[in-house]
């Protein structure tokens, strides 16, 4: 078994979880990294898709934000932001990548503020496209080193629409995308309960123990019938993976 | 600002096709205090600077910023007095250099100087106030926290029974745009993405264009159809090459990210926040006599750096 860093597991999970044909909002960093992994390996057809208006960019170099000509260099359209944004709200974003200081049992996500917004211990930067990801993409894919700040019973401010309440609230508001598919992290695979939309873990990483995750985790952590244990990466995705970032801007060793 | 006012705005405008060239100065002259002021571009893409950096020397106070994702330019503004309040999706420095300490001082202190809504939120807001109506539905934001924060109003369509939200129109006072070229009456070609400027344009009740380059009518007429401002809805043309810089223009250059970085580390390491910023607008902003002053101090190797990174023609 080769040896890879918490950075490059998740990384591959993430890009193992992404299907040939689909459309990807991919932000800049491991979601980034996972979509052009998942081109290389096995989802040729696979398209990504940024915010500032790039379609089906060729990346060469990676960029430092979604928000850049780097990130649309050679795209086959640059559309308006809005157009961007739109393409989420009629349904042709299949997976959207996200991210957060905080997500809840229910995948609802905080990247706004530490406290309450009016009184806020910590101002955090906002949005951006991430509300609008997390409203009507078709599937939410939520990438996230696993820590028990993090992962918390209820966040302080829903930014990012999850599973709201959990049950049928989500559905109920009139929400049109899928929400919250996946969790993955560097311990494992997290899905969702078909009714109370409490997470659940379906999977863990190879070396790592349910205790683990339950020991990193903030809330009472639901554990699947049929718990599994992902696949290790292989030397092919690890060397594929490494090209993509040789000065280790993103994939270095530690948290992320 | 009120909807039928703003109406009233464009009915008076002057729509001539004449020559609006004139000097940065006397363009952000007709921006006030207190106005509200569009910023075209996103994050640190097509960021019109130059009038930015004017604006902070004419000392204007308290202006509403929008812009759909701030970047370092929005600590300038706000630790120089020039914005009261942003209204924005998002606002830090950039994603590598970490969360802006400037917006978490003045945001900590005063919620009330940082308004948050989604992207889709804030662009559908310059879309509806493009289309000349007071409000349009949409479907983000159901649910959270933003829309309880913003006091959205639900809204039930009437045909289909769906749930939807109102985000209310924005008309700015005055939009400011940068683009690669544009002719003398204000007809723009922006290159690569447009990010919200097209409606922005014809959102706000005047238009300060400021472009890299100022070309000739005839070759507009080459090719109308990558003219994304027409004439009439811009007021004022400036032609201001590096007009972006520190940011960046699609095709022309790349941000200076040496130098972004140089100020995101300088202020992650200073004691005094705010006084390291000022140092640096005192330095950058009202020391300089002029625009290319301003990029003298970062220097022609920086120039011609970000210019070899950036240019894409000839492929």
């Amino acid at each position: 078994m080769s040896n890879y860093n918490p950075a490059e597991l998740t990384v591959i999970m993430g890009s193992r979880a992404l299907q040939d044909g689909q459309l990807v909002f991919a932000g800049a960093g491991l979601p980034l990294l996972s979509a052009i992994h998942a081109q290389k390996m096995h989802a040729p057809s696979l398209s990504i898709l940024f915010e500032v208006g790039g379609v089906a960019p060729r990346i060469t170099s990676l960029p430092r934000s979604t928000n850049e000509a780097r990130s649309v260099r050679r795209s086959v359209a640059t559309p308006a932001t809005i157009d961007m944004m739109l393409y989420l709200q009629r349904g042709f974003v299949d997976v959207g990548f996200l991210g957060g200081a905080q997500i809840d049992r229910h995948g609802n996500i905080n990247s706004s503020c530490i406290g309450t917004l009016e009184k806020p211990k910590v101002r955090l930067p906002g949005s951006g496209g991430a509300n609008d990801i997390a409203s009507s993409a078709n599937r939410v894919f939520i990438i996230s080193y696993h820590e028990k700040r993090r992962f918390v019973e209820k966040v302080d401010f829903v930014t990012s629409p999850g599973f709201l309440e959990g049950g049928q609230a989500r559905e109920k508001t009139g929400l049109l995308g899928g929400g919250v598919e996946k969790v993955i992290t560097n311990l494992g695979i997290l899905e969702f309960d078909k009714k109370t939309r409490s997470m659940t873990l379906a999977a863990v990483h190879p070396g790592i123990t349910e205790d683990e995750v339950r020991e990193k985790t903030g809330f009472e952590l639901l554990v699947a019938e049929d718990l599994k244990t992902t696949t290790p990466p292989s030397d092919e995705e690890l060397q594929s993976l490494r090209a993509l970032d040789p000065e280790k801007r993103y994939l270095k060793a530690g948290d992320f | 600002m009120d909807y039928r006012k703003a109406r009233q705005e464009i009915v008076a405008k002057n729509k001539g096709a004449r020559d609006k060239r004139t000097t940065l100065e006397e363009a952000v002259g007709m921006i006030k205090d207190k106005d509200h002021v569009a910023v075209g571009g996103l994050q640190y893409t097509r960021t019109p600077m130059g009038v930015l950096w004017e604006i902070i020397r004419q000392k204007k106070q308290e202006i509403t910023f929008y812009k759909p994702l701030m970047s370092f330019e929005g600590d300038w503004l706000f630790v120089s007095g020039a914005m009261g309040k942003a209204v924005t999706s998002w606002f830090s420095g950039g994603v590598t250099w970490g969360v802006s300490k400037i917006m978490r001082t003045f945001a900590e202190r005063d919620p009330g100087t940082f308004e948050e809504w989604s992207l889709l939120g804030l662009s559908l807001r310059f879309k509806a106030g493009a289309m000349g109506i007071p409000s349009i539905p949409t479907k983000s934001m159901l649910g959270s926290d933003l829309e309880k924060i913003r006091g959205l109003k639900r809204f039930t369509c009437p045909y289909s029974g769906e749930e939807m939200l109102l985000v209310p129109a924005v008309n700015p006072d005055v939009a400011i745009i940068h683009s690669q070229i544009a002719d003398k009456y204000g007809n723009a070609q922006i290159f690569g993405p447009p990010c919200l400027d097209i409606d922005t344009a014809k959102a706000a009740n005047r238009v300060i264009l400021t472009t890299e380059q100022i070309v000739d009518n005839e070759h507009i007429r080459d090719a109308p159809n990558s003219t994304n401002i027409p004439f009439f809805c811009v007021d004022a043309v400036v032609e201001l090459p590096f007009g972006c810089y520190p940011h960046e223009c699609y095709g022309r250059y790349e941000p200076a990210y040496e130098k972004l970085g140089e100020y995101g580390q300088g202020l992650l390491q200073a004691e005094d926040k705010i006084g390291f910023v000022r140092e640096y607008l005192d330095k950058y902003f009202y020391q300089p006599a002029d625009f290319e002053e301003y990029l003298e101090l970062f220097g022609v190797r920086s120039l011609l750096e970000t210019t070899r990174r950036g240019r894409i023609w000839p492929q």
